[in-house]
C-alpha cells in the first residue's frame, strides 16, 4: 500500500511538472496583440458559443484566460529586464493604444482685456528671449527674476530729477511705485478672471442687491458723483442737497498745536451764534413778572381804599428794565423777604 | 490728544453756560495767558499752552491727564461735567446756593439738598438752573441743578428736594479711581 502511494506521488508529481512545461507555450490560431505599456493583451480568435452555453463553461473560461495571460507574461519577459533590490523588474514601454478622455474637454476661456485689444489691433505675440547680455556684469542673465540683466532694486545710486524734491526719498519713491504696479497688475488678472467666470464684482460696495437702503443710495449718489474726470468737483448740487464734508473714512482733526489765537476767536465766535439763538425774551419769566405786576397792582387797588391818595404819586419806583433771560442775581438778606420791586409806571 | 471739533464744542459750551452763562469768554479769553481745551481719551482737559506743548512729548497710551479736567463725553456723544471744573465753575458762577452746616456732610456724601438744608439761594434762580453749592463760610463745596425756582423754595415744604445733586467734593474720595 505504502509502495503505491509512492508511486502515485510521484507519478503526479511529474505529471505536474509536464503540464507546468507545457504551459509555456500556448497555441493560438491568430496572434494576440500586445501593448505592454498598459499591461494588455488583445485576443482576436474566434471563441466557441458551444463550449459557452456548454456546463463546463466556468472551465473554458477559466483555460482561455490562463493561456492569455501566460502569452501576455511572455511577452513580458521579452522587455528588457533590470534588477533593483533583488527584485527583477522589466521596464515597459510607451503605451500605444490611446485611452478615451476621464472629463469632458476644457472649454475655451474668454479672451483677458489685453488679447482682446490685442486681436483688435492686430498685435502679435513676439517670441523674446530667455537670457539677455548683461553689459554690467558681462555675462547672459535671465530677461526678469532672480539675477536679472538690469535689476532697478540693486541700485546703490538714484539721481534726483531736476523738478523733484530735494528732500523727497527716491528710493522709497520706486520701491512704493512697484508695489502700486503689482498691485494694478493683480487686481487686473482678478479682473479678467471675473469676467471670465461672470462673476458680478462690486465696485467701491456697491454690490448689487434688491433693496438698497437709504444708506446704500446715498452712497451710490455720493460715488457716482465723484466718478467724472474731475472726480465731482463740477458737479452741481440738486437744490437741496448738501455736499458731504466728510466722503473718506478717516475723520480729519485740527492739528494740536495750531493757530491758538485762530482757535480763540472760534471759539468766541460759537459763543456769540449761541447767544443770538438764545430766545432774548423768556417767555415764563415774562409771564411771571406780569403776574407779579397785577398782583401788585391789585394790592395797590385794595390798599387805595384804606391808604393816602398822596401815596399814589410817590410810586414811581427804580424801573429796573430786565432784557431777556439775563437776570443777575441779587443776594436777599433773608429768606422769607419779598422782593421789593417797584416798576414804574406804563 | 486733539482739539475739539465744532460739534463737542458746542456742546460743552451749552453744558457750561447752563452754570457760567456767558461767562464762558472769561475762560476761553485770558489775560495771563493762552489756556485750550483738548480731547484725550474722550475727557476734555483745560491746560495753557505751556502745559500743552511739554504734553505732546508724552505718547497717547502713557498719557493719563493734562491740565484740569473738565468733563468727558459719554458714549453717546453728550458732555458730562465733573467735580474737577469746580475751581473754575466756582468764581463765575451766575447761581449759587449755599447750605446749612448740618446738610453740608449730606451733600458731601452725594445727597440731594432739601429745604430744611437750604441756606441761601439766589435771587430769581429759574427751574432747572446749574446752580453752585457752597457752604456757609463760602467754600465750594459742588454742584446742581435748582429743583424749584427761588420763589417756590419760599413756600414748599422743609423736606422737599430744592437742589438736585450732580457733583461734590466727597466725590474726590469716593469716585478716585475713575476720576483721572
Amino acid at each position: 500500500m505504502a509502495s503505491c502511494s509512492i508511486e502515485d506521488v510521484l507519478a503526479k508529481a511529474e505529471r505536474d511538472e509536464a503540464e507546468k512545461r507545457k504551459g509555456i507555450t500556448v497555441n493560438k490560431d491568430l496572434d494576440l496583440e500586445f501593448d505592454p505599456g498598459h499591461l494588455l493583451a488583445f485576443d482576436k480568435n474566434r471563441i466557441d458559443n458551444r463550449e459557452l452555453k456548454d456546463i463546463k463553461r466556468e472551465d473554458f473560461l477559466h483555460s482561455l484566460a490562463r493561456d492569455n495571460t501566460q502569452l501576455l507574461v511572455n511577452e513580458i519577459w521579452k522587455l528588457p529586464t533590470e534588477r533593483i533590490e533583488e527584485v527583477i523588474v522589466a521596464k515597459l514601454p510607451d503605451p500605444t493604444t490611446l485611452l478615451p478622455r476621464q472629463k469632458p474637454a476644457p472649454k475655451p476661456k474668454p479672451p483677458t482685456k489685453w488679447e482682446q485689444f490685442a486681436k483688435l489691433k492686430g498685435i502679435q505675440k513676439k517670441k523674446k528671449t530667455n537670457l539677455v547680455w548683461d553689459e554690467v556684469h558681462k555675462e547672459w542673465r535671465r530677461r526678469w527674476g532672480y539675477k536679472r540683466a538690469k535689476d532697478d532694486t540693486k541700485e546703490w545710486l538714484i539721481e534726483v530729477p531736476e523738478n523733484a524734491d530735494p528732500n523727497e526719498n527716491q528710493f522709497a519713491k520706486r520701491n512704493k511705485a512697484k508695489k502700486e504696479r503689482v498691485a494694478r497688475n493683480e487686481y487686473n488678472r482678478l479682473k479678467n478672471i471675473a469676467r471670465a467666470q461672470k462673476i458680478k464684482v462690486p465696485g467701491m460696495g456697491l454690490a448689487p442687491t434688491p433693496q438698497q437702503s437709504k444708506a446704500e443710495l446715498a452712497q451710490a449718489v455720493n460715488i457716482a458723483k465723484i466718478s467724472t474726470a474731475s472726480v465731482g468737483k463740477f458737479q452741481d448740487n440738486l437744490p437741496k442737497e448738501k455736499t458731504p464734508k466728510n466722503t473718506g473714512k478717516k475723520r480729519k482733526f485740527q492739528p494740536l498745536i495750531g493757530d491758538f489765537s485762530s482757535e480763540k476767536q472760534k471759539q468766541l465766535d460759537l459763543l456769540k451764534v449761541m447767544d443770538s439763538k438764545k430766545p432774548r425774551l423768556n417767555v415764563t419769566k415774562a409771564v411771571n413778572k406780569q403776574m407779579r405786576e397785577e398782583d401788585m397792582e391789585s394790592r395797590q387797588k385794595n390798599k387805595k381804599g384804606f391808604g393816602k391818595k398822596g401815596r399814589k404819586g410817590n410810586m414811581s419806583g427804580k424801573g429796573k428794565g430786565k432784557a431777556g433771560g439775563k437776570g443777575k442775581g441779587k443776594v436777599p438778606k433773608g429768606k422769607g423777604r419779598k422782593p421789593q420791586m417797584k416798576q414804574g409806571k406804563r | 490728544m486733539r482739539p475739539l471739533t465744532d460739534e463737542e464744542t458746542k456742546a460743552m459750551f451749552e453744558k457750561l453756560s447752563k452754570y457760567i452763562g456767558e461767562n464762558i469768554k472769561l475762560l476761553i479769553d485770558r489775560p495771563d495767558g493762552t489756556y485750550c481745551f483738548r480731547l484725550h481719551n474722550d475727557r476734555v482737559y483745560y491746560m495753557s499752552e505751556k502745559i500743552l506743548k511739554l504734553a505732546t512729548n508724552i505718547s497717547r497710551d502713557k498719557l493719563v491727564s493734562v491740565g484740569t479736567c473738565f468733563g468727558k463725553f459719554t458714549k453717546t456723544h453728550k458732555f458730562r461735567l465733573h467735580i474737577t471744573a469746580l475751581d473754575f465753575l466756582a468764581p463765575y458762577a451766575k447761581f449759587k446756593v449755599w447750605v446749612k452746616p448740618g446738610s453740608e456732610q449730606s451733600f458731601v456724601y452725594g445727597n440731594h439738598i432739601t429745604k430744611s438744608g437750604l441756606g441761601r439761594i439766589t435771587e430769581n434762580t429759574a427751574q432747572y438752573q446749574g446752580v453752585v453749592v457752597y457752604s456757609m463760610s463760602d467754600v465750594p463745596l459742588g454742584f446742581g441743578v435748582a429743583a424749584k425756582t427761588t420763589q417756590e423754595c419760599r413756600r414748599v415744604d422743609p423736606m422737599s428736594i430744592v437742589v438736585f445733586h450732580q457733583a461734590d467734593i466727597g466725590e474726590y474720595i469716593r469716585s478716585e479711581d475713575t476720576l483721572t
